[in-house]
């Protein structure tokens, strides 16, 4: 089985540090960089997938050449190479010019499942995963909390989160699968692993190699950013007080009335 | 990676540096540091804590790849000792005991040698000691009477050793013995010999009582007419007070990360314990006179992990002077693991006094840094030395 992740560098959440540029774009020399929290949960499950079926793990990441840095706790994790589309034409590109870029790049490679991030920390957008998907001309199974493939039937399932708990989607393999945090803990890099990523390939790529035309000249990007709010506060919880028994009974007939119980 | 511990003196690590020391913190925080206080009172060698490091690769990092190791530069093994003695100071020996003691096969063992010992070293398979210390012959190697004499295709070896760390658990102990009595030069007269630990005549005599380090056996050896093949020889006649000269150069550094490593464990804690200890309705932390003696551990240490940095590229890259930078590393970084956990107890006012707080055991674990692989004194004499020859 080929698994291809698609794994980007973000700035890293835990440094608090995150903050606007005057283009409205996020400063990205704010912060240290680390591989976004989704993509590595995508990670860790293709490694797990692949320790189970066989096969190989290989990383696809658009980014500055600076990007190879983040790349490599990817290898040493234990995927097996890497692709960097890097070039001066893609600083501060958008979602759709993204989506196109990284769909001709993952054209290149043979997979059997795309894996990205069910959004990422950075942006937000939650769109290029499934534009990849769209773009490729391949089925989609979105917010996997468990992927669970079927070679030899050449298809794979995988538990859908939603509201009401999972659904079960399947699709036939070439598949693109976005990726949450419910796939599970993502390993640290063994000590071996670390130190066998420095041999690892990492493939560059460049526009000129992908088709110049995915990307407007001159960062003229079919979308760009109007404005950014906080999200509206929420309003005050309501609080059950009273003996035990009594609260159990509030919060039941609270839910019965909307018919969640 | 989502780094959650402390950001310390990472300017000039490299990504797979920076990952590596993640990963050991990481085996340190949640498989080391529960255990200290234990193989402290109990002051006998963790085989739970040697099989973990053996299980993740620890023991491989300064071997190359040839020999099953990870072929990692000295600053990354730096790395990991310190990551190590955060935690606990005497997993930190474990890992630079076996690195300490495999460099005289690495600096003067041939291609064969090396194939049959460092592979077991590296999979921490095989432990060894490097056995240079006997009772009337510490910082004056000169003194050594430990005699090898040659009879045939073997040497006997008659003698004894003290001080020597882990020897009472190794599978090899690196001996220092007078082959050439007659040597024109006193430093002539050793030659250094890898002896198998369950060879005849080879017995361990003491283990010592320590104030620190107390999992970490400190045995004194008793060599009574020991045969090992002229094969295990390491470098010619007469090589061996070069050999562990050449050792200390690339050791030394071993021991000052030691230092640093538990003189940020301390500051970690003495940290922590100031944020939480109310006196005077608030947090002792507020204090200015307890912020001045943290910040002053802090600044401290953090001098110490950039000099001690420093000194492992100067000796990686060749410096012709690394015998200096390895002793200015050890002394500065000793110097400051004793007055920094000296400090932390402070802190922790006559709780840490007791062994309910870690820095008790930090400050007498301190102690040995000032004192092992050459004494603080010792290392002043290397380095004005160095800066008279060049007056």
């Amino acid at each position: 089985m080929r698994i291809l992740v698609m794994s980007k560098p973000v700035p890293d959440p835990a440094a608090n540090a995150e903050r606007l540029g005057p283009d409205r774009r996020l400063d990205r020399s704010a912060s240290p960089t680390v591989v976004n929290g989704n993509d590595e949960y995508g990670l860790e499950a293709a490694l797990q997938l692949v320790e189970a079926h066989g096969g190989e793990v290989a990383i696809l990441t658009m980014a500055p050449t600076t990007g190879i840095e983040t790349m490599r706790k990817a290898l040493a994790m234990g995927a097996i190479r890497g692709v960097l589309v890097a070039d001066e034409g893609l600083v501060g590109a958008d979602i759709p010019t993204t989506i196109r870029v990284l769909a001709a790049a993952a054209a290149t490679q043979e997979f059997d499942l795309l894996l990205g991030g069910l959004d990422t920390s950075d942006g937000a957008g939650g769109a290029v995963t499934a534009g990849v998907a769209a773009r490729l001309g391949l089925p989609l199974l979105s917010a996997a909390a468990k992927i669970e493939p079927d070679e030899a039937a050449g298809k794979v399932r995988v538990s859908r989160l939603s509201a009401r708990g999972y659904d079960l989607i399947e699709a036939p393999m070439p598949a693109v699968i976005s990726c949450t945090q419910a796939l599970g803990t993502p390993r640290y890099p063994s000590l071996k692993g670390i130190m066998a990523a420095r041999s690892r390939q990492i493939t560059t790529l460049t526009l000129a190699d992908l088709g110049a035309d995915l990307a407007p000249a001159g960062g003229a990007w079919p979308s760009r950013v109007l404005e950014v709010l906080p999200p509206p506060s929420r309003a005050a919880g309501r609080t059950v007080t009273g003996a035990p028994a009594d609260q159990a009974r509030e919060i039941a007939d609270y839910l019965a009335d909307r018919r969640i119980i | 990676m989502t780094q959650s511990g402390p950001i310390l003196g990472s300017t000039r690590l490299t990504e797979e540096q920076l990952l590596l020391r993640e990963a050991v913190r990481v085996l340190a925080d949640e498989r080391v540091a529960p255990r200290a206080a234990a193989i402290d009172r109990d002051g006998v060698f963790p085989q739970d804590i040697r099989a973990l490091l053996a299980e993740h690769d620890v023991f491989a990092i300064p071997f190359a790849e040839q020999h099953g190791g990870l072929g990692a530069d000295l600053l990354t093994l730096i790395l990991a000792i310190e990551q190590l003695s955060r935690a606990c100071a005497t997993t930190g020996l474990i890992l630079a005991v076996q690195a300490l003691g495999a460099i005289p096969i690495q600096v003067a063992g041939t291609p064969e040698q090396q194939d049959r010992w460092l592979p077991g070293l590296a999979s921490g398979e095989k432990l060894i000691a490097f056995g240079l210390t006997e009772p009337d012959a510490g910082s004056d190697p000169s003194g050594i009477r430990t005699k090898a004499v040659r009879d045939g295709d073997e040497y006997v070896i008659d003698g004894g050793k003290r001080f020597i760390s882990h020897a009472s658990v190794a599978d090899y102990v690196v001996v220092f013995a007078v082959t050439s009595p007659d040597a024109d030069k006193p430093s002539r007269r050793l030659s250094a010999i890898l002896v198998e630990t369950d060879r005849p005549g080879f017995k361990v005599t003491r283990i010592e009582h320590k104030m620190g380090l107390r999992g970490s056996p400190t045995a004194e050896l008793a060599f009574d007419g020991v045969r090992v093949p002229v094969g295990n020889r390491l470098g010619a006649e007469g090589q061996g007070f070069a050999i562990a000269m050449q050792t200390f150069e690339r050791s030394r550094p071993g021991i000052a990360a030691q230092a640093v490593g538990i003189a940020q464990g301390a500051l970690e804690a003495a940290a922590a314990y100031a944020n939480g200890r109310k006196q005077f309705g608030k947090p002792i932390a507020e204090l200015q006179m307890v912020q001045a003696m943290l910040a002053d551990m802090d600044a401290s240490t953090e001098a110490a992990r950039h000099l001690l940095y420093t000194a492992c590229e100067e000796i990686e890259a060749g410096n012709t002077d690394a015998a200096r930078w390895a002793a200015i590393a050890k002394l500065v970084a000793g110097d400051t693991a004793m007055r920094v956990t000296t400090d932390a107890v402070q802190v922790f006012g006559g709780y840490g006094y007791i062994d309910e707080y870690p820095v008790e055991r930090m400050m007498r674990d301190a102690k040995i840094t000032q004192l092992y692989e050459g004494t603080q004194q010792i290392q002043r004499l290397i380095v004005a030395r160095s800066l008279l020859a060049r007056s």
